[in-house]
């Protein structure tokens, strides 16, 4: 045993039940080279400390459960590698800007509701039935919005905002992102509907474009680029409704 | 006790239970619909689904040539009837999925791409890019957003089916956040909570999917059906179990020992890489007694090979693929080959249901791979689940909610007492004792026995030898020991209860394979090596009892297409 390599996991610890404010604790497992952060925190709670809670599922970046601050930065921990950081220790917090349910367990229910607010859905004026088949949509028009629908809600850019850490009510990368993937969506005909929420002050205008959202991303979903193209847009638009009080969407 | 009551009751938020939750609101309106899931919905493991969803979409393609592919990929165990109605089915619900917005990969006309897949004559797998699944979930969560009448339970930890009567009349389930157990009434109770993958050592599956549903079913008396077939999806990453989806041999990729062969030739001839995954699944396994395989310190592996494809391609269309093995293995898959060894991918068997989702039990349901609606039957060709999930997540939800439209509530005092008597037993179980064994232990027994015995290959010592480790881990976990004694989120006391569920599924399922003496589909019995249709063209129906589970046997719907031999 003596000869295996270790390293230190430094975890904040949060129990509401016993402590009034966070800790921490450090543990020493294992190093293994294919071993992901995640991996070793799921080490940690099989064998040394079930006390420990976090949230994770998939293990392939996809699911979007397991985001944590790893050293400072927001990350998957499914997607960090131990030996990016090995030999030095490394620190795993729960995702900043979030409240601690629970050790490395943020609450995001601020998110859900931001979520639902931008109607992430396909508005149309009228429906078309299903027996009518599909909508036609060229590869152009899928590759107009097809980035922004690759969120996979992970929060890791909310907890990289400055402008959320300070101010809750900004709508915030993710969901703005979302909301403007529908705008973009030839299908859709909701942004009207839309608008209130994402082209409001709590909305693209908050955002002071410091775009650690889209550097965090790890699906290059470029939430930054989703605001930029709507403050863009919106500006057009406001001038546009002068000329043409029906609106259009671009 | 206030209890909060719903017509409908969603026990899991995956692909199936929110196309089930939007059908019925839709069938019932003023129907009142909970979602209850463990996870946030979007987090379901429906999100790893990678190649596609099978529909028939295109003039070359039929809908009994669809059903003839999935009839013989099933070895001829899937329900006929049930399978002439999910072709039809299919096709609608793709197209309604392309309204609510999921992003499907098109053809320059504007029209959805379809692309090839194993055991498909034609094709006929409608995808976006390598994430269907993925793109599929987000837009039926994003979709499911604007019905009023969902509720939904987040993080909420079913713990038990209530049954007053005869029939389901609700569950209770664990608030993780909060630590409390609480009642919920539903007229109806749909079970979508996926397979049970992770009672393998060696899987895809993601971390939450036990079988939670299946045991649920199980221990109120609901029949698990054909639970031996359980499919191998013959290339994850070694290790890791990372899928690496089958839409990288749709695409043209090649499996390649290492003697530098495409095997498959002497496997499957005429289908090569697009064989079905049973077939290719036990073709590595010959390869490997042959020592025509490369050895690596997660155990042995062929070359998935996708060079010939070129950038452009993988990028466009297989561009998951490429993030993952880049990420996980450090291999671009432009200039080099991609490890690959069959892993543990997908239960065929579950929940018994009729046509419908309605198990024999009054008031519950099931669909999704949670189900065995006997579509499947013995092996599951690839892209059929998506779909299955939209088709029967769909009808189960209908029928659900036309059930709770003729019955009434159960009684919410006797709801309330039921779901006190849970926190006790929650509490004296796992609070209440110093017991020693820890849930990671007993897990990784479990897992090993189960590959041991019911792996790829089976026989009957080998499986009488996982049956008898089943018992004496149900024993241990008697005495199961938790860390941790306090209530907020606490994943350890989830974990322990997910252990119960998974106990209860493997020793089904290992019952179940031990007495189907024949080689069908998934289950290969190294001790039987043939198909016997005479006694075993029939389903696997396992009943829990104080003991071993009780196998009885269901006859297969037959309709227009007679068993014959399955070669390709």
């Amino acid at each position: 045993m003596s000869d295996h390599k270790t390293i230190k996991i430094t975890v904040l610890r949060y129990r509401p039940e016993e402590e009034d404010a966070p800790t921490e604790q450090t543990y020493e497992v294992e190093f293994r080279d294919d071993w992901v952060v995640l991996d070793a925190l799921n080490h940690i709670k099989d064998h040394i400390d079930g006390t420990l809670s976090f949230r994770w599922s998939c293990r392939m970046g996809v699911c979007g459960s397991c985001g944590m601050m790893v050293n400072g930065e927001p990350k998957l921990t499914c997607a960090a590698m131990l030996r990016d950081y090995y030999p030095k220790e490394v620190r795993v917090e729960p995702l900043v800007n979030f409240p601690i349910v629970r050790d490395l367990v943020t609450d995001m229910t601020d998110f859900m509701d931001k979520l639902k607010a931008v109607k992430p859905w396909i508005i149309r004026e009228e429906e078309k039935p299903v027996s009518e088949g599909e909508y036609r949509q060229t590869p152009d028009q899928l590759k107009d919005y097809k980035q922004f629908s690759q969120c996979i809600n992970c929060m890791l850019c909310y907890a990289a905002c400055p402008v959320y850490g300070l101010e809750h009510d900004f709508v915030g990368p993710a969901a703005i992102a979302l909301g403007h993937r529908y705008n973009l969506d030839s299908r859709d005909e909701g942004i009207q509907q839309r608008q209130h929420v994402i082209a409001s002050k709590e909305g693209i205008w908050e955002c002071t474009y410091v775009g650690e959202c889209s550097v965090v991303c790890p699906k290059h979903v470029d939430p930054a680029e989703a605001i930029q193209q709507t403050k863009v847009a919106t500006t057009t638009n406001r001038f546009k409704s002068l000329v043409m009080p029906w609106g259009n969407k671009t | 006790m206030n209890i909060p009551m719903h017509d409908v009751l969603l026990v899991g938020g995956g692909g199936a239970g929110l196309r089930a939750a939007i059908a019925a609101s839709e069938t019932y309106r003023g129907a009142d619909i909970g979602v209850v899931s463990k996870v946030y919905p979007m987090r379901s493991h429906t999100v790893s689904a990678e190649g596609g969803t099978a529909a028939v979409m295109r003039e070359d393609d039929n809908l009994d040539l669809h059903a003839y592919d999935t009839i013989k990929g099933s070895d001829f165990l899937c329900d006929q009837d049930v399978v002439e109605a999910f072709v039809k089915e299919a096709v609608d619900e793709v197209i309604q999925l392309e309204h609510w917005g999921c992003p499907w990969s098109r053809d320059e006309d504007g029209r959805v791409s379809v692309r090839a897949f194993g055991g498909m004559s034609v094709k006929r797998t409608l995808y976006a890019a390598d994430k269907t699944g993925f793109h599929m979930l987000h837009a039926l969560f994003q979709t499911s957003l604007k019905y009023d009448a969902i509720t939904r339970y987040d993080e909420w930890f079913v713990t038990s089916l209530l049954v007053e009567d005869g029939r389901v009349c609700g569950v209770t389930a664990l608030n993780i956040r909060s630590g409390n157990i609480h009642a919920i009434g539903a007229k109806s109770v749909i079970i979508c909570t996926g397979g049970a993958g992770k009672i393998f050592p060696f899987t895809t599956n993601a971390a939450i999917k036990n079988g939670d549903g299946m045991a649920l079913a199980y221990r109120i008396g609901c029949p698990l059906k054909d639970l031996e077939f359980v499919q191998y999806h013959p290339t994850g990453l070694p290790g890791t179990g990372i899928l690496m989806t089958e839409a990288s041999r749709g695409e043209g990729g090649h499996l390649v020992n290492s003697q530098g062969e495409r095997y498959l030739s002497e496997y499957v001839p005429g289908k090569m890489e697009l064989g079905p995954r049973d077939i290719l699944s036990r073709s590595f396994i010959h390869e490997e007694r042959k020592d025509n395989v490369f050895k690596g310190p997660d155990g042995s592996y062929v070359h998935l090979d996708l060079r010939h494809l070129g950038e452009k391609i993988i990028d466009e269309r297989l561009p998951f693929v490429r993030e993952l093995t880049r990420n996980y293995v450090g291999i671009d898959p432009v200039y080099e080959p991609i490890p690959v060894r069959p892993v543990v991918h997908y239960c065929m068997g579950g929940v018994h249901t009729d046509i419908n989702g309605a198990t024999p039990i009054p008031g519950l349901y099931a669909a999704g791979e949670a189900a065995c609606v006997s579509l499947n039957g013995a092996n599951r060709l690839g892209s059929n689940s998506l779909t299955e999930c939209l088709v029967f997540g769909a009808r189960a939800g209908q029928v659900a909610a036309q059930h709770a439209a003729d019955t009434d509530f159960a009684d919410s005092a006797s709801m309330a007492r039921m779901a006190q008597d849970e926190q006790k037993r929650i509490e004296t179980q796992f609070f209440g004792t110093n017991g020693k064994e820890r849930v990671a232990n007993i897990r990784d027994d479990l897992r090993k026995t189960m590959e041991e015995g019911a792996g790829i290959f089976r026989t009957e010592d080998a499986l009488k030898t996982t049956c008898d480790t089943i018992r004496t881990l149900k024993e241990r976990y008697k005495n199961i020991g938790i860390d941790d004694h306090s209530r907020v989120f606490n994943t350890d006391l989830v974990n322990a209860l997910e252990l119960g569920y998974m106990l209860d599924v493997a020793e089904g399922l290992a019952h179940s394979a031990l007495l189907r003496r024949e080689s069908r589909g998934s289950h290969a019995r190294s001790d039987y090596e043939e198909r016997d249709d005479e006694n075993f063209l029939k389903h696997s129906l396992a009943y829990q009892t104080d003991g071993d589970p009780r196998i009885e046997y269901l006859p297969v719907t037959l309709t227009r297409w007679e068993p014959e031999e399955r070669t390709y």
